[in-house]
């Protein structure tokens, strides 16, 4: 939802705006102002600015979430040893503390930009800004984005990315995205990562998952996924390549505007379009 | 825990309507949230204090509206309300919907109280 057009007037809330509505009064010596803005606002507009950089230079920008642990990080391993040298790929990593996910990406000859959140249970649009300062776009096809492994807070968030993707490893149980329709709902796909152990754990149905999802009304395709044995890969890779046709097609129908003149001040929250 | 950064958000767009007005202070501050905003109200509730102190908005009221989640049909069109882990059509029974309202996290209004004209204020 955009905070210009009026679309962020919803059947929710269109009584209170109405003229006699709960918003509209005012005591005298005050004035009511009405503003209909996201509460994250700020972050929408960096997000968006980001998405434009990322568009400039023609990069996918796809956001891993899930849980901790349920391997993003090993995901991105097999992704990139699969990929070879067909796609080339940058990774921004957050994490609250550490080095050691990034660690394990350069080790795979790949460009990787770690963000310590500190006590930050999210990644915000903020923090992508400033990692792509230390980032030449035109170098890359792909940006990955590992977010912070929780399954609440980083739903809230748009970072500019073009895709999100949540991983549901089959350790977690098949109900998560009854758990957590937030994070699910935002997903464009979901995947059903360790799929290597679901002879093991029987328990987790990919079918129940599937139904879970349905009642989220998520139309995001499904792909069981096992980054230790590959199965699963080609869709995976499949659907990346997909992703990537896809802004192409969007993007010369929608050309970013090359007379975009991007200068960037090198400290923190300083923005200039 | 986000709750905190959104509230400072918050507040920091509040600040930034208010300056612009050329506002005194702010005495009230509606919100709009729905269930699927992935923002616990609670929470939010207990972090403004926190993030309005010092601010021009520091003796607001947060008034919070709740809004409903409501779906709409992609097979029969019907509109109904719904759950946060059940998004399905109450007439068909079908899973092809879309959200009409119930994921919102929103700033609806401002009072603010005008420079000029201003009753003079009581020392706390």
């Amino acid at each position: 939802m955009c905070d210009t057009c009026g679309c962020n007037i919803t059947h929710g809330n269109e009584s209170l705006i109405r003229p006699g509505g709960k918003l509209q009064k005012t005591e005298s010596g005050k004035e009511a102002v009405t503003v209909l803005h996201s509460l994250l606002h700020e972050n929408d507009h960096t997000a968006k600015h980001n998405r434009n950089h990322f568009d400039q230079h023609n990069v996918l920008a796809i956001n891993l979430m899930s849980s901790p642990g349920a391997g993003k990080t090993a995901l991105l391993e097999a992704t990139i040893q699969q990929m070879g040298e067909g796609l080339r790929i940058a990774v921004i990593e957050g994490d609250l503390e550490t080095e050691n996910d990034a660690e394990r990406i350069r080790k795979l000859g790949v460009k990787a930009i770690q963000i310590a959140t500190g006590s930050a249970c999210h990644l915000d649009a903020h923090m992508i800004h400033q990692a792509l300062h230390n980032l030449d776009l035109s170098e890359y096809d792909i940006v990955f984005i590992e977010n912070v492994g929780n399954l609440v807070c980083p739903a809230s968030f748009d970072l500019g990315q073009h895709a999100n993707v949540a991983l549901l490893s089959v350790p977690e149980g098949d109900d998560k995205p009854a758990k957590y329709p937030v994070m699910f709902r935002t997903a464009d796909l979901v995947m059903i990562s360790k799929c290597d152990l679901l002879p093991i754990l029987d328990d987790f149905d990919p079918e129940r998952a599937k139904k879970y999802l349905q009642d989220i009304a998520s139309t995001a395709p499904i792909i069981a996924l096992s980054s230790k044995n590959l199965s699963g890969m080609n869709n995976w890779i499949e659907w990346i390549s997909h992703q990537i046709e896809e802004r192409i097609a969007y993007l010369e129908e929608h050309p970013v505007q090359s007379g975009h003149h991007h200068h960037h001040e090198h400290h923190d929250d300083s923005l200039t379009v | 825990m986000h709750e905190l950064a959104i509230c400072q958000s918050l507040m920091e767009q509040v600040e930034s309507i208010a300056q612009e007005r050329d506002a005194k202070s702010v005495t009230s501050i509606t919100i709009g949230m729905g269930p699927l905003s992935g923002v616990e109200v609670q929470l939010l509730k207990n972090a403004y204090p926190i993030a309005s102190a010092g601010t021009v908005a520091q003796d607001a009221e947060l008034v919070i509206e709740h809004l409903p989640i409501k779906v709409k049909c992609s097979q029969c069109g019907s509109e109904s309300d719904a759950l946060p882990n059940k998004l399905t059509c109450k007439q068909c029974g079908d899973w092809r919907t879309t959200l009409i309202s119930g994921d919102e996290m929103m700033l609806m209004s401002l009072e603010l109280e005008k420079t000029k004209g201003a009753q003079p204020e009581i020392m706390h």
